[in-house]
C-alpha cells in the first residue's frame, strides 16, 4: 500500500471506531425513549424491531394522568424540583462565601480547610445514611423535603466551593482593589464587581448541585416514607419494582426524569471535568 | 501538564499576588476587621460540613460500638456493648462474601472503564473535528443519564422476557451462543437472580455511565501535551507505539493517578445501581459492603449498630483511598 492509501484507511478505521463508540453509547439511552414510545403489543412482541412502528404517547398519557400508585408523576418531578431548587439556593450562597474566602485571603488554616474539603467531598453517602437517618427524624424532619434539602446541602457544598474558587481567583483583585479606592463599601464592592464577574461560575457550580441532588437516592430512599413525599429516582424505583412489567410507563417515567439533567449537563460539562481532577488536566 | 505548578497569574493565583501598595493606610480596627473576614466568610460553610458530616462520622463511630435496635431508634439510651458488633461482621460470612463482591467489582469495573475511557479518549484527539464532536455529545447522554434511570434502563435491557439483550443473544448461532457462554436458549434467561450475572450487568452499565468522563479528562489531558514532544520522538524515530509510552503516557500520568483514585472511590461504594438492578435486598448473596451496612441497618428488625460497624469499615477504606487522591491533588496544585 502507498503512503496516502495507508492514510485512508487509517482514517477510515479511526471514524469506524467513533462510529462504534457513539452506537455504544446512544443505544441504550434510544432505547428507552423507543419503548416510551412503542404500543404494549409492541413492547412484548417476540418479533425484534429496532424501531417504533406505530407511535404511541399513551405511556406518557398515563404516567401523567393516571400516575404510578394513583398520584401523577407531576408530584414527584415537583418533589426534586423542589429538592434540587432549594439546595441550589442554600448550597450557592454558602459556597460563595466560602470561596471567597479560600480565594481572596490567605489565613491561617486555609490549607487544612481545603484538604478537608477534598476528604469530605468522598464522605460515602450510603454511610452516613445510618447517623442522619437518626439526625433528621429527631429534628423533625424526617418525611419532609426541607430535610433532604438540608442533607443535599451538606453533600453538595465541599465539591461546590472547591469548584467555585476557581472562578472566584479567576477575578483581578485589582478591580475590587479600584472599587475601594473609589469609595464603595466592602458589601458594595462585592456586589457590583465581584459578584457579576463570578456569576457564569455560580451558574455552572449551581447545575452541579442541581443534577447531585436531582439524582440523589439514598436518602430520599430512606427518608421519605410518604408516597407523596416520594423524589423522582425513589418514584422510578418503586414504579419499576410494583409494575414491573409495564416497561412502556417506566421508560417514559425514566425520560422525563433525564431530560432536564441532559440538558443541564450540556451546559456545564467541561466544569465537571475541570473541577474534579483540578490541577491535574490545566495545562 | 508541567506548567500546573507555575502559577497561572490569573487563575489561581491572585492571592499569591504580593500586595500593592495602598494609597493610604488603613486604620488599626479595620485592619483587625480584615483579619477577621475570611473566617467570617467561612463560618456559615463550616458549620455545615462539621454538622451533617463531621458530627455524622463521629456518630456513625459511636453507633458502631451499641446496640441500636428499634428501642433505641424510638428513644431509648442506646447500651454499649464494645466490639462486638465488629466481631460479629467479622465472623459473618455474609460480610466476607460483601467485601469479595465489592473488591472484585471494583477492580473489574475500574480497569474497563480506564482502559475504554482512555481509548476513546485517545481516538478524541485523533478524530476530526465534527467526528469528535459527535462521539462527545453521544458519550454525554451515557453520561448523564441519572443513576436510578441507568439501572432501571438497563434492568429493562436486560429483562428476562422481552429484554433486549435476550433478543439478541438468541439471534447468534446455537454453536456460537453454546461456544462463547454455553448456553444456547436465552429465553427467559434471568439476569438478576445470582450474583455473578447480576454483576456482569452492573459492570456493564457502571462502565456504559462512567467511561465518557475518563475519556474527556483523557481528552483534555493529551491536548494539554506540547506538540513539539511528539514532533521530537518522531524525528528521532520512535513509532506509535514507542511514542505513546515514552512521551504520552509518561505526561498524563498524573491525570491518570487522579482518575485512578477517583473511580476506586466511585465503584468501591457503588449502592443505587446495585439496589435497583437486584430489585432490594432479599438476595444476600449479591451484596456489597454498602449495600450490605443499609440491609442490616435498615431492614426489620433494624440493627443499626452492625450496620454502623460494617458502614464504619467502607469508610475507613475509602478514607485511605481518599488520602492518595488528596496527596496527588496537593502535589499537583498548591491548594
Amino acid at each position: 500500500m502507498n503512503p496516502a492509501t495507508r492514510r485512508k484507511a487509517g482514517r477510515v478505521a479511526l471514524n469506524a471506531a467513533g462510529v462504534i463508540v457513539i452506537l455504544a453509547s446512544v443505544f441504550p439511552v434510544y432505547w428507552m425513549v423507543a419503548t416510551a414510545l412503542k404500543t404494549k403489543q409492541a413492547i412484548a412482541s417476540t418479533e425484534f424491531s429496532l424501531f417504533p412502528t406505530d407511535f404511541t404517547f399513551e405511556h406518557f398519557t398515563k404516567i401523567f394522568t393516571q400516575g404510578v400508585g394513583n398520584t401523577s408523576i407531576w408530584v414527584y418531578l415537583g418533589n426534586s424540583a423542589i429538592v434540587a431548587l432549594g439546595t441550589v439556593i442554600v448550597g450557592s450562597l454558602f459556597a460563595l462565601l466560602s470561596a471567597t474566602a479560600v480565594a481572596r485571603f490567605r489565613f491561617r488554616g486555609r490549607t487544612s480547610y481545603l484538604i478537608l474539603l477534598l476528604i469530605v467531598q468522598m464522605v460515602p453517602a450510603e454511610a452516613m445514611i445510618i447517623p442522619l437517618s437518626l439526625m433528621v427524624r429527631r429534628a423533625g424532619l424526617g418525611d419532609q423535603l426541607l430535610g433532604l434539602i438540608v442533607i443535599n446541602v451538606g453533600f453538595t457544598l465541599p465539591f461546590a466551593i472547591w469548584m467555585l474558587r476557581t472562578f472566584v481567583a479567576a477575578v483581578p483583585k485589582e478591580l475590587e482593589e479600584a472599587a475601594s479606592i473609589d469609595g464603595a463599601t466592602r458589601f458594595r464592592t462585592f456586589w457590583s464587581v465581584l459578584f457579576p464577574l463570578v456569576a457564569p461560575g455560580l451558574v455552572a457550580t449551581s447545575i452541579f448541585s442541581f443534577i447531585t441532588a436531582w439524582n440523589e437516592f439514598v436518602f430520599a430512599f430512606t427518608l421519605m416514607a410518604n408516597e407523596k413525599g416520594y423524589t423522582m429516582p425513589v418514584a422510578l424505583r418503586w414504579f419499576a419494582s410494583r409494575e414491573g412489567t409495564d416497561w412502556g410507563g417506566v421508560m417514559a417515567a425514566s425520560t422525563m426524569m433525564t431530560i432536564p439533567v441532559i440538558v443541564f449537563f450540556l451546559i456545564v460539562q467541561r466544569r465537571m471535568v475541570s473541577g474534579l481532577v483540578a490541577g491535574a488536566v490545566k495545562g | 501538564m508541567t506548567t500546573t505548578s507555575q502559577a497561572n497569574p490569573v487563575r489561581g493565583g491572585g492571592h499569591r499576588a504580593p500586595a500593592p501598595p495602598r494609597a493610604h493606610r488603613p486604620s488599626r480596627r479595620s485592619r483587625r476587621v480584615g483579619r477577621l473576614t475570611p473566617y467570617v466568610l467561612l463560618l456559615p460553610g463550616l458549620l455545615i460540613i462539621a454538622g451533617l458530616l463531621l458530627y455524622p462520622m463521629y456518630q456513625l463511630l459511636v453507633m458502631s460500638t451499641q446496640k441500636v435496635g428499634l428501642r433505641q431508634i424510638r428513644g431509648a439510651e442506646a447500651d454499649s456493648v464494645g466490639a462486638e458488633n465488629y466481631e460479629r461482621i467479622l465472623t459473618s460470612e455474609v460480610f466476607w462474601s460483601s467485601l469479595r463482591n465489592t473488591i472484585v467489582f471494583a477492580a473489574v469495573a475500574v480497569t474497563l472503564t480506564l482502559l475504554v475511557g482512555t481509548l476513546v479518549g485517545i481516538l478524541l484527539n485523533k478524530l476530526g473535528k465534527r467526528m469528535s464532536t459527535a462521539v462527545v455529545v453521544s458519550a454525554m447522554l451515557a453520561w448523564a443519564t441519572p443513576q436510578a434511570a441507568v439501572a432501571v434502563l438497563w434492568r429493562w435491557l436486560f429483562d428476562e422476557q422481552s429484554g433486549v439483550a435476550n433478543r439478541a443473544f438468541d439471534l447468534l448461532p446455537d454453536w456460537l451462543s453454546e461456544l462463547l457462554f454455553g448456553r444456547a436458549d436465552w429465553t427467559g434467561y434471568t439476569w438478576f437472580l445470582e450474583s455473578f450475572p447480576t454483576y456482569v450487568v452492573l459492570t456493564l452499565c457502571v462502565v456504559w455511565a462512567s467511561f465518557p468522563f475518563i475519556a474527556v479528562s483523557v481528552l483534555a489531558g493529551l491536548r494539554s501535551i506540547p506538540g513539539e514532544l511528539h514532533e521530537a520522538a518522531r524525528m528521532d524515530g520512535a513509532g506509535a507505539w514507542r511514542a505513546f509510552w515514552r512521551v504520552t503516557f509518561p505526561m498524563l500520568r498524573p491525570v491518570f493517578s487522579v482518575l485512578v483514585v477517583l473511580s476506586i472511590i466511585w465503584d468501591f461504594k457503588v449502592f443505587t445501581q446495585l439496589y435497583i438492578l437486584a430489585n432490594g435486598m432479599g438476595n444476600k448473596e449479591v451484596f456489597n459492603l454498602s449495600l450490605y451496612a443499609y440491609a442490616e441497618a435498615f431492614s426489620s428488625p433494624p440493627a443499626m449498630g452492625m450496620g454502623s460497624a460494617i458502614a464504619v469499615v467502607l469508610t475507613v477504606i475509602l478514607l485511605i483511598i481518599t488520602g492518595v487522591y488528596v496527596r496527588q491533588i496537593v502535589r499537583q496544585e498548591e491548594v
